[in-house]
């Protein structure tokens, strides 16, 4: 555990407000881009419950990144945690969202080579980590991004991940990226075939995951019950 | 004394209520008569005796909807009832006196989903525009906004309803179902102030209350048995846990679609605690709560009838060999055609 970027070079710029954190943009030990991300506490929730979600999603979050790493997946390389202010500092990622390229493809048409490539890297980062026993939790498009430089997928936000192997965990964690893609990317044709396509490649264990997904979908369908 | 105003009858009987409105196409409610089939603590209503007491008192609150309004079988346009979703015995009565009613007095039927239903009365009643829909009651949890004709689900519960949950926590407590556990959970809540630590399980933007029902039904009994905390402190921390997760998956979809705005509709969203919980979490994002009373979040015929209307007035009517029920009918099935012509005003 170490302390926050001293504020003497770095000044922090505010670039996102989320719904449980703010996210700044500064500059680590010198020169290094980072992002530091702040949870805050919400004050709807009783003290003791608020308290409990935010200390458990800042370890998550700095585990789960470290440990999706670990088992080759990209993700932000953590500098620091401060479980006081609850905050994490981390590598600055220079690229964009998957979810802005895909609301660009709605507007100007898909780029097929592009959305096979994307797919495909999603698929086979989802698979890895799977198979490392660690599900992401929020699985949506504005938690992956593209790095400009190399091209390459980089999965960030991991404060719902959690460790788990059983097929159930992994079959949702899949149903939430389906569902988030369904609502907000109904028009670049059925990217989730293709993401499924390249983690059935990847993950060792996709059958078990696969067949659970199917059940999963028809729970959802259900839903719909007395009220 | 009404000119060439709409006016719609509308029966809604998916669950334990049975309702007859009869509303305006401006939104006016002329009368909205309900009656709610109790059963003793700790025990749930059964579709088959659910039904025989819908059977029972459905003419009769027919008779209670017009004289209240004043309006004849003759001055109204037409006849609405709920399709779905809901329990099937229950959903057969209204579809089945609103056929005959349809012969008797030769009125279209339109078939009207419960679900936006509730989201179109809580829009009428507390006049937001563009709000993400809360809408949480007995046999539905689901976070809602409108997008492209439809009004699609962002987040929903993965198994029971969260009403569901309460419901059935009030069954282990044996509180009374008089007039309706949640409210008994709220009252008692109200006491209660050591927050019992429970399972929380939000899974990206759904929820998931089952575990924590199972959670709290097998160490209650030893909880209280052991002093370690009452029975109000348990209602208190069940409330607490609840709505937090509904919250955060509201603001959730907040952010995710963009829209400043909240509106709780079904049963659930009568609680007061809920109501508050939210403004707080709106006001933080500089947003609006809408939320309304008893009167129309909890099932009525009022949001039936004024939901058929707006299908009406758009030119939708059920066939008569259509005027089925169902007892799944996701709210995303259904084509929202009055939003669109709204929106293209605005």
């Amino acid at each position: 555990m170490e302390t926050k970027t001293d504020g003497s070079d770095g000044s922090l710029v505010l670039i996102k407000q989320g719904a449980e954190a703010r996210v700044f943009e500064s500059t680590f030990v010198g020169s290094r881009r980072c992002i530091i991300k702040e949870r805050f506490s919400k004050k709807y929730r009783h003290p003791t419950l608020d308290s409990k979600l935010t200390l458990k999603r800042l370890n998550a979050e700095a585990r789960c990144m470290t440990k999706a790493r670990r088992l080759g997946v990209l993700t932000p390389v953590l500098y620091a945690v401060d479980p006081v202010m609850h905050s994490l500092t981390f590598e600055y990622i220079e690229g964009p969202s998957v979810k802005d390229i895909l609301l660009g493809f709605g507007l100007v048409g898909v780029d097929k080579e592009r959305m096979a490539d994307i797919a495909t890297q999603i698929g086979n980062a989802i698979g890895k980590l799977h198979d490392g026993g660690l599900v992401h939790g929020d699985l949506t498009t504005s938690n992956m991004l593209v790095r400009s430089a190399s091209n390459q997928l980089v999965l960030i936000d991991f404060g719902l991940s959690f460790t788990s192997t059983l097929p159930e965990d992994k079959a949702v964690d899949l149903y939430v990226l389906e569902r988030a893609l369904l609502s907000m990317h109904s028009s670049c044709g059925n990217v989730m075939d293709q993401i499924l396509a390249a983690y059935r490649k990847s993950s060792k264990q996709w059958s078990s995951t696969l067949n659970k997904l199917a059940e999963v979908r028809l729970r959802g369908r259900k839903r719909t019950m007395v009220g | 004394m009404k000119d060439k105003k709409l006016i719609a009858l509308g029966f809604e009987g998916s669950a334990n209520k049975i309702g007859v409105g009869v509303v305006a196409i401006d939104g006016s409610i002329l009368s909205n008569p309900r009656h709610t089939y109790i059963t003793p603590p700790g025990q749930g209503f059964l579709p088959r005796e659910t039904a025989q007491h819908h059977h029972q008192y459905i003419l009769p609150l027919v008779k209670s909807a017009l004289d209240t309004a004043g309006v004849s079988p003759d001055e109204i346009d037409c006849l609405c009832y709920t399709k779905g979703p809901g329990m099937g015995a229950p959903l057969q009565v209204s579809a089945v006196v609103v056929r005959v009613l349809s012969q008797m007095w030769k009125k279209p039927i339109v078939g009207v989903n419960h679900c936006v239903a509730h989201i179109e009365m809580g829009r009428a009643v507390t006049g937001a525009v563009d709000p993400v829909v809360l809408y949480v009651s007995g046999g539905n949890t689901q976070v809602i906004a409108y997008s492209e004709g439809r009004y699609r689900i962002f987040g929903e519960t993965i198994d029971i309803a969260v009403g569901n949950c309460l419901d059935r926590f009030a069954r282990v407590l044996t509180l009374s179902n008089d007039p309706s556990p949640g409210y008994n959970i709220e009252q008692l809540a109200k006491k209660g102030d050591k927050f019992i630590e429970l399972p929380y399980v939000v899974k990206g933007m759904d929820v998931s209350f089952s575990g924590i029902l199972s959670y709290i039904e097998a160490t209650t009994e030893e909880k209280l048995k052991s002093n370690e905390c009452t029975p109000a402190d348990l209602c208190f921390s069940l409330q607490e846990t609840l709505f937090a997760m509904l919250v955060e998956i509201t603001e959730r979809a907040m952010a995710h679609c963009d829209k400043k705005d909240v509106l709780i509709v079904g049963g659930v969203g009568c609680n007061e605690r809920l109501q508050q919980m939210m403004q707080i979490m709106c006001s933080e994002r500089d947003g609006k709560l809408f939320a309304t009373d008893d009167r129309y979040c909890v099932d009525n015929g009022a949001m039936i009838a004024y939901t058929g209307l707006l299908e009406y007035a758009n030119g939708a009517s059920t066939p008569m060999e259509e005027s089925t029920f169902t007892q799944r009918f996701r709210t995303d099935e259904v084509l929202a055609t009055w939003r669109e012509k709204e929106s293209v005003i605005a």
